[in-house]
């Protein structure tokens, strides 16, 4: 064969290699405008209501902060801030539950890992049955478990703390199973071969690999069950949630602008200081390695 | 003395170690040589359990006592693992604990489990860790976390883990073959002299015909799952040996290394 024939033979196979891929990105493309079509319709997403709408949102946003003048500024803040003390109880209250939702979601949650993780058990029994009742916790919204608990143990933070609980352990031992899943056999083997039983091979040989991913994600987690805290409240499980809540009930809009505020406020602290952490740890695992 | 009868594992199609027999008396050093694939590991691997043999048997015998590996089970493999020891070519220690705790990690089989779990070890089992360390020069090394130390050190801090478990026998299943030469001199020095010292049966697979003439009383060789060479390093021909390796589809680099001067040197 020659050279020119090489070409020509590679000329006509890129051509069909070509048409090949434009067939797929084209068909690829149509499916994803039926799609976006067919979700416009049946969600009744309508631009000109919408456009209406806005300005009433606006209306809403302006009647939540009350009046404030140069001269007054500190008495309207004050003013505006009446419940301060009770709101700050509440937030601590969210803090709170959150932070023992995530101790218990995630301890819970990671002894399953162990068990939900396919190159650590044996038995492909044991392995399902625990990715499924992971699956369960977690796919239910926290929301709709805080319902059900507070149908079942009636109004309060009690309530609120089983249902992060629950979703926690749910997400926590999928996740932590995906990084055990990743962990080097090698180290696992040495503990087996130093005469190490199945509980021993997991706390020496997995435990200390997985341990920074772990505590990346429980970071990311409090981040998640501070606002969860917030929305539970809204179902009766009480904290800052529970006054927002009533609030907008009641109409007094003022009264939710503080609250929001308070709530924005701390959600972007607790960001702020655990990516700084994450980061941190994140960085120092690179340098070592 | 450790006994293999007609040993054999099975992978598919393929008898990776194919009906092996040797005994070994208590206090040898064995050298078990071949090209890789020839079924090195996995028969090291089915004399501490780690796989389990498709057929044949491994026994123990000590005085009155006679363990038959094959049969155990639970609590007594365990104990089994414990008193033959393995070292690993790529070290198989945990990255990032402290090189003392991955020394401890060879008392756990003679621990209860609930304090090992909190990290609690006793205080015999920290000096018994100390005294082994000491043996290869790393005690200064002890609180360092093991990923911080080089392929040598981190393959004595291996070799360690194995002493205190207070084994019978030790496996060593390639451990020099991810070091330098001086490593690997310090490393198979190291084994000797456990070897002589505390009368600890080494049986060793070795990449290199060399280091196992230099280091071993026995040879073993195995080509195909098979044993086609078992007696002193002096019997062992060139002839002979140049067929364990050269036989077969094999790199000519995989068969000059084997001879090459490039083995490790007994420093003495």
């Amino acid at each position: 064969m020659t050279a020119s024939e090489a070409a020509a033979r590679f000329e006509r196979q890129y051509a069909d290699h070509r048409r090949a891929r434009i067939a797929a990105s084209t068909l690829f493309w149509v499916a994803f405008a039926i799609c976006f079509a067919v979700s416009v319709v049946v969600s009744k997403f309508d631009v000109v209501a919408l456009l209406q709408g806005l300005p009433r949102t606006g209306d809403f946003i302006v009647k939540m902060v009350p009046p404030i003048g140069w001269s007054s500024f500190g008495a309207d803040i004050a003013e505006w801030y009446w419940g301060i003390g009770k709101w700050l109880t509440s937030l601590l209250n969210t803090l709170l539950m959150a932070y023992l939702a995530t101790v218990l979601g995630t301890a819970i949650g990671g002894a399953l890992s162990f068990l939900a993780a396919r190159n650590l058990v044996k038995s492909y029994a044991v392995y399902w049955t625990t990715r499924r009742v992971l699956e369960i916790a977690r796919t239910v919204p926290d929301i709709v478990w805080a319902l059900l608990f507070v149908l079942a143990f009636g109004i309060g933070p009690l309530p609120g703390v089983l249902a992060i609980t629950v979703h926690t352990l749910g997400a926590q031992g999928k996740l932590f199973a995906e990084v055990n899943e990743n962990v080097s056999m090698l180290p696992i083997e040495g503990v087996r071969a130093s005469g190490g039983n199945w509980l021993q091979e997991m706390r020496f040989g997995v435990l200390p690999q997985a341990l920074p991913n772990y505590m990346s994600y429980t970071f990311w987690r409090i981040e998640l069950n501070v606002r969860s805290a917030t929305i539970v409240g809204f179902v009766g499980a009480g904290g800052i949630g529970h006054d927002l809540f009533t609030s907008i009930q009641l109409l007094y809009f003022a009264d939710a602008g503080a609250i929001l505020l308070i709530v924005v406020a701390t959600i972007m602290a607790i960001d702020m200081l655990s990516e700084r952490y994450r980061h941190r740890l994140i960085g120092k695992e690179h340098l070592s390695q | 003395m450790l006994s293999i009868k007609a040993l054999t594992k099975i992978y598919g199609q393929v008898a990776a170690v194919d009906s092996v027999s040797f005994d070994v008396p208590a206090g040898q050093m064995v050298g078990i040589i071949g090209r890789s694939g020839a079924g090195k590991s996995t028969l090291l691997r089915m004399i501490n359990r780690l796989t389990d043999a498709s057929s044949g048997q491994v026994f123990f015998r000590e005085g009155e006592e006679t363990v038959d590996v094959g049969r155990l089970a639970g609590r007594k493999l365990l104990e089994w693992r414990g008193r033959c020891a393995m070292v690993f070519q790529q070290f198989n220690l945990v990255p990032r604990l402290p090189v003392l705790t991955n020394v401890m990690v060879g008392r756990l089989g003679q621990r209860a489990t609930l304090p090992t779990l909190f990290g609690l070890f006793g205080e015999e089992d920290r000096a018994l860790a100390i005294r082994a360390l000491d043996r290869l020069d790393l005690v200064s090394h002890a609180l360092y976390r093991a990923d911080a130390l080089s392929g040598g050190q981190q393959q004595r801090v291996a070799i360690a883990r194995a002493l205190v478990q207070e084994p019978r026998i030790l496996l060593a299943d390639e451990p020099i073959a991810s070091l330098d030469l001086r490593n690997a001199t310090i490393v198979m020095d190291a084994l000797r002299r456990i070897n002589r010292e505390d009368g600890i049966t080494v049986i060793s697979n070795l990449h290199l015909l060399q280091t196992a003439r230099d280091y071993c009383d026995r040879i073993i060789a195995m080509r195909k799952g098979a044993v086609v060479f078992d007696g002193k390093p002096a019997e062992l021909t060139d002839a002979l040996s140049r067929e364990i390796y050269a036989v077969g589809a094999g790199s000519e680099e995989e068969v000059a290394m084997a001879f090459g001067a490039t083995s490790a040197m007994p420093s003495h």
